[in-house]
């Protein structure tokens, strides 16, 4: 656990790196959500910055699975029902245009900005997410299916 | 370098530093996020590491970028104005948390995973692109009808600040 804290904290930092360098160069909230959903709206005039974004994202996986390919279990993720990945997919999806934001969005600049918006968004999410899992897991045990 | 070019390779090295960051830090790992989310069974805190560290450094960092006039390669900071608590910004997080806690995925690491080729990555990926863009165009053509109750006269305003706050 110890390894995975630090771990974390390293990933993190990385991340807040990333979310600081887009702050001081081009003034921008890094929202995943956001980035993505902008990179696919065909007006959009800040279209050309998200793409890349999404690439530099696509590109960094492709770093991680040659040399740390630990960060994707593929065992486990295959071994989710199609169904159910749709259904996260389609919330994830959903739920993050219509509450502005994921968790980067809401979640690290927001609450970085002091944003009162984007603290109770992050509480909402994380609530609505570990009820999610408590009832999945501990009243309905679909622990095989989820 | 000019000011165009140099602003597409500080997004692209970012979109790497961040995926980078997220596949070390675990968060690629759907079990490590429901992990996290599972108060009352094995609770792994990492991702509580994740976010506080993230949000820990830029808590100091925005803070001497956003005395800056503007940012280095644009004339202005675009940041969201809206303060409101309204319904959509809840039910949306309550939406994206069933998905998340179901999938153990949210956007960058669901986007990042596409590289490790599974079926799993790239079907969520679709699905979530489907689920955003047809909340943007149902968002879109609420806005777009003629009778304007409280609820469609922020729909416009809430396009352009989704954009910019996610």
């Amino acid at each position: 656990m110890f390894q995975s804290l630090m771990m974390g904290a390293l990933g993190g930092t990385l991340i807040g790196l990333s979310v600081a360098i887009m702050m001081l160069f081009l003034g921008r909230i890094t929202g995943i959500s956001g980035i993505f959903g902008g990179a696919m709206m065909p007006s959009d005039g800040d279209r050309v910055w998200r793409v890349l974004f999404v690439l530099g994202l696509l590109v960094g996986g492709l770093s991680l699975w040659l040399y740390y390919p630990t960060a994707f279990p593929v065992v486990s993720l295959k071994a989710m029902a199609w169904p159910v990945v749709v259904v996260a997919g389609l919330f994830v999806g959903v739920g993050t245009r219509m509450g502005s934001g994921c968790t980067s969005g809401h979640g690290v600049c927001g609450l970085a900005r002091l944003s009162v918006r984007s603290l109770v968004a992050t509480i909402t999410f994380i609530a609505a997410g570990a009820l999610t899992v408590f009832l999945a897991r501990h009243v309905f045990h679909l622990g095989a299916w989820i | 370098m000019n000011s165009a070019v140099m602003r597409n390779v500080v997004v692209f090295v970012s979109g790497v530093i961040f995926a980078v960051g997220l596949g070390l830090s675990g968060m690629t790992q759907p079990d490590k996020v429901k992990g996290f989310l599972d108060f009352f069974g094995k609770w792994d805190p990492t991702l509580l590491a994740v976010i506080g560290s993230a949000t820990g450094l830029n808590l100091i960092l925005f803070r001497f970028i956003l005395k800056r006039p503007a940012p280095i390669l644009e004339a202005k900071f675009s940041l969201p104005t809206k303060k409101d608590i309204d319904r959509p910004l809840v039910v949306g997080a309550v939406l994206f948390g069933i998905g998340w806690g179901v999938g153990g995925f949210c956007p960058g690491p669901a986007l990042t995973s596409l590289a490790s080729g599974t079926f799993t990555a790239v079907l969520f990926v679709v699905s979530m692109a489907a689920g955003s863009l047809g909340y943007l165009f149902f968002e879109k053509a609420q806005a777009a009808k003629p009778a304007p109750s409280t609820d469609t006269a922020n729909a416009s305003g809430s396009i352009e600040a989704a954009k910019k706050a996610a």
